[in-house]
């Protein structure tokens, strides 16, 4: 049994929980909390870049590090636990591990080195309105090579240069009708304008398409089946994310507790807190061992794949939501001031645990691929 | 990142394979239960019962004597041991396997865990030679049977408030009182058992270990139905209970500290079976029928699947973390003390909500054309009993909270005054 991760690996989490200890502190990711007109730390974007983080799981071929899922579920971890004010999971869990499974070699010669030396950014385009994403209320539309349509919200939209955008071939949707298209958002055709989120540090836009220009990834209609496993690829690395970021809210609650005193004795002595913390424990380690069971299914290609991706998913996105609400709980008053920290893991947690599908859609991916593995 | 055996682990299973193929039945090939084994797979997950027919209850045990001497003489039955006591003198990994494997078969391995598993290793650390020689090699083979008296209607939770009395009387140990949740008293040959000697030291002082024959004249086990109606625990009556002043065991007030020995032998539960759980509902769920078509299609039903599916896997993920360790010969981290709080729990939410799904079917309980194998309806109870056994929900709380995140222990009124002066709220 050798479920953990390598000597190496753990060495590459060390060096980078100190890089971000030093060069990701909460000033930095309050000054882009408290500036509208910054959409990410350009800053730290360029030095991780530097390191190669941005190049971690991409084939050396195309200009990246060549290193494994496994390394890449580690950095994931560590930008969870800085709350790293970066694109990073845009263009990298989900524009880069697009293009890898299905660009041409020619569309990876051409993104994935701009993409892995950090210089470029990429973003998807799914969700259109409000509620789940589905053939019914995808009305973006590709006819004669151009896109129409309006994308709302789209993930690290006005950073990125290249967004995927998924748009129909057919009024007539439906679930074999959505394609993939590539385009470049200097395209006179595309205006972005910026929405608020509930995590500033992670901006989201509207994008507007007015016949854009596009490049098709992957198979004409089959962009359901792509966004599936794409999105299953990233659910793990999210959940690394995740799983990053309840620890530290767990620790800081602990931390709190212990300095905190009230009725005589320190808060954390009590044991209404005592147990509180027991369960965020209990549901991050929950977390943290699905994360690794997604993890080795991702890094060895399974076709538990499906199944491993939605349970971290799920326990991941539970147990942050949980450690950074009673995080703020353990605080009391000063939990929902601005000026503690204990907000920063509430946003954080929430948007991420929406970004590419609620806890439901997860859950319900779960069950309904323990439903096909049965029948197989 | 992998599941594979180290090569050396992979020569043990296949070794332990071999005899297990060769000495035992296979679960899935068989269609009934060994001799003497009553009711569902989840009330005979814990203890041995004590309540059946007298029998069946003989054969059983026969059986299972027969079982743990094949064990010993393949070299099997403590794999923990060193080998000048019989044991295998493996690895706590090899032990996971071992575990592993024979949990495919129909074996009962019950009766011995507690003698082997905590009381063996007390006595190597704490016994006299003599003892050692006496008494280990038998407890290997099964001939002779441990039970753990600890456990008191006063002392649960808070196991040093054992009120047991042990008088000296020359060369002698008189003990009177009653201990309780003792599995296997009523079969036992020999039990261990923390007295109070001196109820005017401090709580933790003023105890003693000592091992009895249970065949000793005062000594009376009377099985404790439970809500189950089943019964895996007696309660043990002493009533001027002679024994030697050379059955102690460490010196007369250092009983906590030798009972600590037999706690942290506690079994590590990697290899436990994880008992009624997602898959057994899932399963029901694409029998029974809601209001919008089968349970398995409704979208809360899915809803909450999903969440004991996460616990139930997360569960078992945690443990191969657990195995990975020991498999590099370290000590596991403490994330296995989550595993029997998250189960015990969820178990009850299972059977709870599927006996919901049920509606009325689900009032029924009965043994004669069972529904659904009375599953749900036996961990409705089982469960209950497991959120408290082997230390509550509470307890297990306190225990993550303060050995694991550190943080600071309860206000502890009882550390600071004799035995007899705490408030008791009796007498």
């Amino acid at each position: 049994m050798n479920f953990d991760f390598s000597d190496d690996q753990k060495l590459l989490r060390d060096q980078a929980r100190k890089f971000l200890q030093d060069k990701c502190d909460r000033k930095s990711v309050r000054s882009i909390l408290e500036d509208h007109k910054q959409n990410y730390d350009v800053d730290l974007w360029s030095q991780i870049s530097k390191l190669g983080w941005t190049g971690t799981a991409i084939p050396e071929e195309y200009g990246g590090l060549g290193l494994g899922m496994l390394e890449l579920c580690v950095i994931a971890e560590e930008l969870g636990r800085a709350l790293a004010p970066t694109p990073f999971s845009s263009s990298i869990y989900i524009f880069a591990e697009f293009l890898k499974s299905y660009g041409t070699d020619e569309q990876k010669k051409k993104y994935l080195p701009l993409i892995a030396s950090g210089e470029k950014i990429g973003t998807f385009a799914l969700s259109e309105t409000n509620g789940k994403p589905k053939p019914s209320n995808i009305k973006a539309l590709h006819t004669s090579g151009k896109l129409n349509g309006s994308k709302n919200p789209v993930s690290d939209g006005e950073s990125a240069d290249y967004i995927i955008v998924a748009a129909n071939s057919d009024s007539n949707s439906n679930y074999n009708s959505l394609s993939l298209f590539i385009i470049d958002r200097s395209d006179p055709g595309v205006n972005i304008s910026n929405l608020d989120t509930i995590d500033p540090t992670r901006p989201a836009c509207t994008v507007g398409l007015e016949n854009v220009a596009c490049e098709r990834l992957g198979d004409e209609g089959s962009g359901w089946e792509m966004i599936d496993n794409i999105f299953n690829r990233a659910a793990v690395l999210f959940s690394f994310e995740q799983v990053g970021g309840a620890q530290v809210s767990l620790d800081e609650a602990k931390n709190y507790s212990l300095e905190r005193f009230a009725f005589g004795k320190q808060i954390g002595a009590f044991q209404a807190l005592k147990h509180k913390m027991a369960d965020m424990y209990v549901k991050i380690e929950l977390a943290r061992s699905n994360a690794y069971y997604g993890a080795w299914a991702l890094s060895t290609d399974s076709n538990e794949l499906p199944i491993a991706a939605a349970g971290a998913r799920v326990s991941a996105s539970e147990a942050y939501n949980f450690a950074s609400q009673e995080n703020i709980q353990i605080h009391g008053g000063v939990g929902f001031t601005w000026e503690y920290d204990c907000h920063l893991f509430y946003r954080r947690s929430k948007l991420l645990s929406l970004n590419i599908g609620s806890i439901r859609q997860w859950k319900e991916n779960l069950i309904s691929n323990l439903e096909k593995r049965n029948i197989v | 990142m992998d599941f594979n055996d180290t090569p050396k682990e992979a020569e043990f299973r296949k070794k332990v394979r071999s005899f297990l193929e060769a000495n035992a039945e296979k679960r899935s090939t068989l269609a009934a239960k060994p001799k003497g084994e009553s009711g569902s797979s989840i009330s005979s997950a814990g203890a041995p019962e004590t309540v059946k027919g007298e029998d069946a209850a003989k054969l059983a045990l026969q059986d299972a004597k027969e079982w743990q001497r094949k064990k010993a003489d393949a070299g099997f039955a403590a794999i923990l041991w060193p080998k000048e006591f019989g044991g295998y003198g493996g690895t706590p990994i090899e032990q996971v396997i071992y575990a592993q494997e024979e949990h495919d078969y129909f074996v009962h391995s019950g009766y011995f865990e507690i003698g082997i598993g905590m009381l063996g290793p007390t006595m190597m650390a704490w016994g006299k030679d003599e003892d050692k020689k006496r008494f280990l090699p038998k407890m290997i083979t099964g001939e002779e049977i441990w039970c753990q008296l600890f456990s008191e209607p006063s002392a649960g939770s808070d196991l040093a408030g054992i009120r047991m009395k042990a008088e000296k009387d020359g060369d002698e140990w008189v003990l009177n009182g009653q201990k309780v949740w003792t599995s296997g008293a009523h079969f036992a040959d020999y039990g261990m058992i923390v007295a109070r000697s001196d109820p005017t030291a401090l709580k933790h002082k003023g105890l003693t270990y000592f091992y009895v024959d249970m065949k000793t004249p005062g000594i009376e086990a009377k099985p404790i139905k439970q809500i189950s109606g089943s019964a895996n625990f007696n309660e043990v009556f002493f009533n001027d209970v002679r024994i030697l002043d050379s059955q102690r065991i460490g010196a007369e007030g250092d009983g906590w500290k030798v009972s600590l020995t037999t706690l942290m032998n506690e079994r590590l539960a990697v290899g436990d079976p994880p008992g009624l759980d997602f898959d057994q509902i899932f399963e029901a769920s694409k029998e029974i029928e809601v209001e919008d078509g089968l349970a398995v299609k409704n979208s809360e039903v899915r809803q909450k699947m999903a969440d004991w599916y996460i616990q139930s896997r997360g569960l078992q993920y945690t443990k191969y973390r657990s195995m990975t360790a020991l498999s590099k010969g370290q000590t596991p981290g403490p994330e296995l003390s989550i595993s029997k709080l998250v189960t015990a729990s969820k178990m009850q939410d299972v059977s709870s909500y599927a006996l919901d799904l049920m509606e009325m079917s689900g009032m029924v309980h009965q043994d004669k054309n069972p529904i659904l194998k009375n599953l749900f309806q036996n961990g409705y109870f089982f469960s209950a009993a497991m959120r408290i056994a082997g230390g509550t929900d509470e307890v297990l709380r306190n225990i993550i909270a303060e050995r694991v995140l550190g943080l600071p222990q309860d206000e502890r009124s009882d550390k600071k005054l004799p035995f007899n002066e705490l408030p008791s709220g009796k007498n």
